[in-house]
């Protein structure tokens, strides 16, 4: 059931009236019944693969805190006879159990999804590579199907495993209200990837009917679709017509592409996590922000902190500093250290924990070689900025430009092109063409074609473009102001008039300008496949 | 507290980290600084930082993470 059906928009203003007439005590339990509702839909027998993780994960922290429990119940026992050593030895042995049951958990979780997801990948390299040694076996495909957001559901799940085992919250008793966080629908197919402790008060709590809810949540849920019917399934068509035909659409082709591809994949994925975050609005539940207006930032790493920030903060605090700060990571940067000298000791930590952490933001993304390509490209990219730093202080201590707008502009535009650059390597079928493509923008020169009608034939017209021009102008606008109040504040300080006048002029633009009937198709969410 | 001082001088010179309480919230430190400073940490107090402690409380201010540097010995 995709975001964009009718069907869904039934579902959810059935779900939302049912919500409220019903004991508010049951609402949870409603919101349970209409998540499985909602996965089944994608296939009934997905189903099994999102209660595994459920249940496993259920008994894992039930193991993990009661050993916990023990340990702490015997310490404040024998307080007074345990001495430091032996309390640290009595701890060290708790944690190693209660690991035990984690690395289990994880390792079962991760590898469901590792078979579904990328055992296709395996084989088909394994079979390249039976092919260098002119070896005639070969293996075929697995054929699995991949059960609707498994990579968000499975992360979610993990973090809250890895949370109870790090003492930071107690485990949740009730299976029902676990299964209720894992598949909570509004987040499901693309996120955001929730944290128990941030989500649990407003998703279990009682809810009473609130207009300010609905109003807002219904306003956020108009602007996701906006951004993703009248933008996004737009632009999709001149970008699929540009990344299936590399060997006409090359040169200046693949640079508008590249721009299309940045806006269209900020419209569609920041558009879903709008529709979510409207959707759970309206039930009066709070899920976190995904972007704070991205393409703002000056930076590669800044960029990284407002785009997808919850899945970049999974992978900062359960990839990351695990690695970067664990025992084996530590000694051997020492010994760096003391064999090369300070400077290379510091980086090895951050280097190697940097380059972990890219892979598998890249392989998290899709199965293939592109995306590999595209995390270790923004690894590198991220990495010599960090080495660059001191020369960019030596720039700004020369130079007094730091806060000049001007400036800031160029930050901003340099970012947006190296992350539309990177983007690429997500778009067309194999990493060999990008690599083409990329160089095609220096030998072909084709940039007249532009003005004389190359762009009308990637499957738009000039309405079309129109529309696309004036609609990015109204996001871009939307942002600036964001930046210094909430749009949503701003309009309900207008008169009730106005403020209604501006949304009904939003649901029609949806209405009539929507990338609907022939030539366009109801697409899926980029995000949703990953 | 002197120690800390100087560890997070190493690391930004700029700052005045004896009155400065959000170095996390301002996004002074960043992951790759807050790496050197476990790693400078465990070295000179001889303690071991489990990555549960790093949490933007313990890190705000050069206090907080003496706080942390004392528990920590005291386990």
């Amino acid at each position: 059931m995709l975001f964009t059906t009718s069907n869904f928009i039934i579902f959810v203003i059935l779900l939302s009236i049912i919500y409220y007439i019903i004991p508010k005590k049951m609402q949870w339990q409603l919101l349970l019944i209409a998540s499985y509702m909602f996965y089944a839909f994608a296939g009934i027998q997905f189903i099994v693969y999102i209660l595994i993780t459920t249940i496993t994960t259920y008994f894992a922290t039930i193991n993990i805190s009661k050993l916990q429990t023990k340990y702490n119940k015997y310490i404040k026992e024998n307080k007074a006879i345990v001495t430091r050593e032996e309390r640290r030895a009595i701890k060290e042995t708790s944690k190693k159990k209660q690991r035990q049951w984690m690395v289990l958990c994880m390792v079962f979780n991760f590898g469901i999804l590792a078979v579904l997801k990328y055992s296709n990948f395996a084989i088909e390299n394994f079979n390249k590579i039976l092919g260098l040694f002119n070896s005639e076996t070969s293996f075929k495909g697995l054929g699995f199907i991949l059960p609707l957001g498994i990579s968000f559901y499975t992360f979610q799940t993990m973090g809250y495993l890895i949370d109870v085992y790090r003492g930071k919250y107690d485990y949740e008793k009730n299976i029902f209200k676990l299964a209720l966080f894992v598949s909570f629908f509004p987040q499901l197919i693309q996120g955001p990837i929730s944290r128990f402790d941030d989500l649990k008060d407003s998703l279990f709590s009682k809810h009473n009917f609130n207009w300010d809810n609905i109003n807002f949540g219904f306003q956020r849920i108009l602007w996701g679709y906006f951004k993703k019917v009248v933008i996004a399934d737009r632009l999709l068509i001149a970008v699929n017509n540009i990344i299936q035909n590399p060997d006409i659409y090359q040169g200046v082709y693949v640079i508008i592409g590249m721009f299309f591809y940045a806006i269209e994949l900020f419209a569609d994925f920041s558009g879903g996590i709008d529709i979510a975050i409207g959707i759970a609005e309206v039930l009066g539940i709070h899920l976190e922000e995904n972007f704070i207006r991205p393409y703002f930032s000056k930076s590669i790493t800044e960029y990284w902190r407002r785009w997808h920030i919850t899945l970049g903060t999974w992978f900062k605090d359960y990839m990351f500093f695990p690695i970067s700060v664990s025992k084996p990571m530590l000694k051997l940067s020492k010994t760096c250290r003391k064999n090369f000298n300070d400077a290379i000791g510091k980086r090895i930590p951050v280097y190697v924990a940097t380059i972990i952490v890219w892979l598998t933001t890249g392989i998290w993304h899709g199965a293939a070689w592109n995306f590999v390509v595209w995390g270790l490209g923004n690894c590198i990219v991220i990495l010599i900025s960090q080495e660059c730093i001191p020369l960019y202080q030596k720039f700004h201590h020369r130079f007094d430009v730091k806060n000049k707008f001007y400036f800031r502009l160029f930050q901003v535009v340099r970012t947006f092109w190296l992350m539309s650059f990177l983007r690429t390597f997500d778009c067309y079928r194999d990493v060999g063409t990008t690599f083409k493509m990329y160089g095609s923008i220096f030998t072909v020169y084709n940039i007249n074609e532009i003005f004389n009608g190359g762009l009308m034939q990637l499957g738009l017209t000039i309405k079309d473009y129109i529309l696309l021009f004036v609609s990015v102008w109204i996001v871009l606008l939307v942002s600036l102001l964001q930046r210094k109040e909430g749009i949503r504040i701003k309009i309900a300080a207008k008169p009730i008039m106005i403020s209604y006048m501006i949304f009904f002029i939003l649901f029609l633009g949806i209405i009539v300008f929507g990338a609907y009937g022939v030539g366009f198709d109801q697409s899926q969410f980029i995000y949703s496949q990953f | 507290m002197d120690i800390i001082i100087d560890i997070l001088s190493d690391l930004h010179p700029e700052v005045d980290f004896e009155k400065c309480n959000s170095l996390i919230d301002d996004k002074i430190l960043d992951s790759f600084d807050i790496v050197s400073l476990v790693a400078d940490l465990t070295d000179e107090f001889d303690i071991a930082i489990p990555v549960e402690e790093i949490i933007p409380k313990n890190f705000n201010s050069a206090a907080a993470i003496n706080e942390m540097v004392k528990r920590l010995e005291d386990e």
